[in-house]
């Protein structure tokens, strides 16, 4: 595997190698040396065109437990701000001795064009692209909902609820790929604007209303981040009805079953999509999520960079 | 191709039994030893050292272990290999004598690997190897403790080993 562009790349088998490896890796996290020579001597680039903390330092902890040398490029404080392209760019980086760049970017399928246009021969990670796709949230996220769900080495039967702003969500999109791949039945619900067409023919079954998803009792709710900074621009959008009808509330969290698991991506907007009791509540796996995107993150890189050389 | 096995199931139990008892005279018994395998063939080797020695020693149960060295190989741009578990025993290998178990011994990178692997979890009183087909080539200076069988071979020749396990036939093979 040279790249990884989106869940699409990916085969049933192939996922499941990435979740075994990744699970393997997690152990790392146990032990008092937590660092693997593995990719010593190899340079991985961060690549951020749009903010983001969590990803770049679990990108970045991740490549240094593989004792690569990461460098993190702000494209925001940089000539990218004074007009350079992001091919000049990317070339750049190669020149410096890139092998690998992670790159987040505004628009859909950056990551793609980067990879396939022959501008650089580094194996490209897409870390997020406008509202295509986030393939290592989706990874750490089927590990999560394997592990907690004990499911055995796919996610065979196991009932997951997106719910949320699907339309600018490239989480959902990942995971709605990816999940059902691995073989569990994946619903959505959100607000009749916010939910795209085709996202049924993705393999999603689409519910008009929170509390009716919710009777159907889900394994596995996963709450959408509300993207403000795009939302405020429209101007039908309210906080006060977006909660009401879309929150995991105190009442909605009542209706959720013992072992049903509560998953966000981050960062969390408090009181909004999810309540503080939700997020506090002992059924919320949202830690668990940060701790696999690390080793999901290892088991990437180290499967990109270890390919066969075959250009 | 030619093709000739060079031990049969017979020959490699004999050799299994003789080093296990090599291991315990080494040792002075079989106190504080951690068998340690190196994936995969290796790991159902050192499975069969431990029956041995538990069926030498019955008193003593002989703790066990898996180390996957993927992480540690200095050859990662050939190929894609899939990370392996780890499995050591829950009193970690402080202080242990660690015999690591491998098929056969080539140029020693493998085993170069293993103890660098090692030194991330623990420092062991001593390590040991063990390896059921010796076929020279050495690149590094590595040497083992114990061995089932000196191969002399040609650099282009392929020794396989063949376990019950993995394959259904406990057999070693030279092609080439």
């Amino acid at each position: 595997m040279k790249h990884l562009i989106s869940i699409r790349d990916l085969t049933r088998d192939s996922a499941v190698a990435l979740l075994d490896s990744a699970q393997q890796l997690s152990q790392v996290n146990q032990r008092t040396v937590k660092s693997l020579p593995a990719l010593r001597g190899k340079t991985v680039v961060n690549l951020f065109y749009e903010n983001s903390t969590r990803t770049r330092i679990s990108f970045e902890i991740a490549a240094k437990r593989l004792s690569a040398d990461v460098i993190n490029f702000d494209a925001q404080a940089s000539s990218a701000s004074k007009g350079e392209s992001l091919k000049d760019t990317a070339q750049t980086l190669e020149a410096l001795g890139a092998a690998a760049i992670i790159v987040r970017h505004p628009m859909s399928g950056a990551a793609h064009a980067l990879a396939n246009r022959g501008w650089v021969s580094a194996s490209i990670i897409n870390a997020g692209d406008g509202r295509h796709e986030h393939p290592t949230q989706a990874l750490l996220d089927a590990l999560t909902i394997r592990q907690l769900k004990l499911s055995g080495s796919d996610l065979t039967g196991v009932k997951v609820l997106i719910v949320g702003d699907l339309e600018h969500s490239r989480v959902a999109r990942s995971n709605i790929l990816l999940l059902s791949l691995l073989g569990a039945a994946v619903s959505v619900a959100g607000p009749a604007e916010l939910v795209p067409e085709g996202i049924a023919a993705m393999g999603a079954k689409v519910y008009k209303s929170f509390d009716e998803a919710l009777a159907e009792q889900p394994d596995v709710v996963m709450m959408l981040r509300v993207q403000l900074e795009r939302m405020l621009k429209n101007e039908a959008f309210t906080t006060r009805d977006y909660v009401k009808n879309w929150s995991l509330d105190q009442t909605r969290l009542g209706q959720l079953g013992k072992e049903t698991v509560i998953m966000h991506p981050g960062p969390i907007n408090r009181g909004l999509e999810i309540s503080n009791q939700a997020a506090n509540d002992p059924r919320s796996a949202v830690l668990r999520q940060v701790e696999n995107g690390l080793a999901v993150r290892m088991a990437v890189l180290h499967r990109v960079l270890s390919g066969e050389v075959t250009n | 191709m030619s093709q000739r096995a060079v031990l049969d199931g017979p020959d490699i139990l004999r050799a299994l039994r003789r080093i296990s008892h090599e291991i315990l005279e080494a040792n002075e018994g079989p106190e504080n030893l951690v068998i340690l395998g190196i994936p995969t063939r290796g790991v159902e080797l050192a499975k069969r050292i431990v029956e041995i020695l538990e069926a030498i020693e019955p008193n003593q149960s002989i703790e066990f272990g898996i180390l996957d060295i993927t992480m540690y190989r200095d050859d990662l741009v050939n190929a894609e290999r899939e990370i392996l578990e780890t499995r050591l025993p829950i009193s970690g290998i402080d202080n242990k004598v660690v015999v690591l178990v491998d098929d056969v011994l080539f140029s020693g990178r493998t085993v170069r690997a293993a103890l660098d692997a090692l030194t991330g979890y623990g420092r062991p009183k001593q390590v040991k190897l063990a390896v059921l087909v010796d076929r020279g080539h050495r690149e590094l200076p590595i040497r083992p403790d114990f061995v089932g069988k000196n191969l002399p071979t040609s650099v282009a020749e392929r020794v396989s080993v063949q376990l019950l396990g993995s394959d259904g036939i406990d057999q070693v093979v030279i092609s080439g």
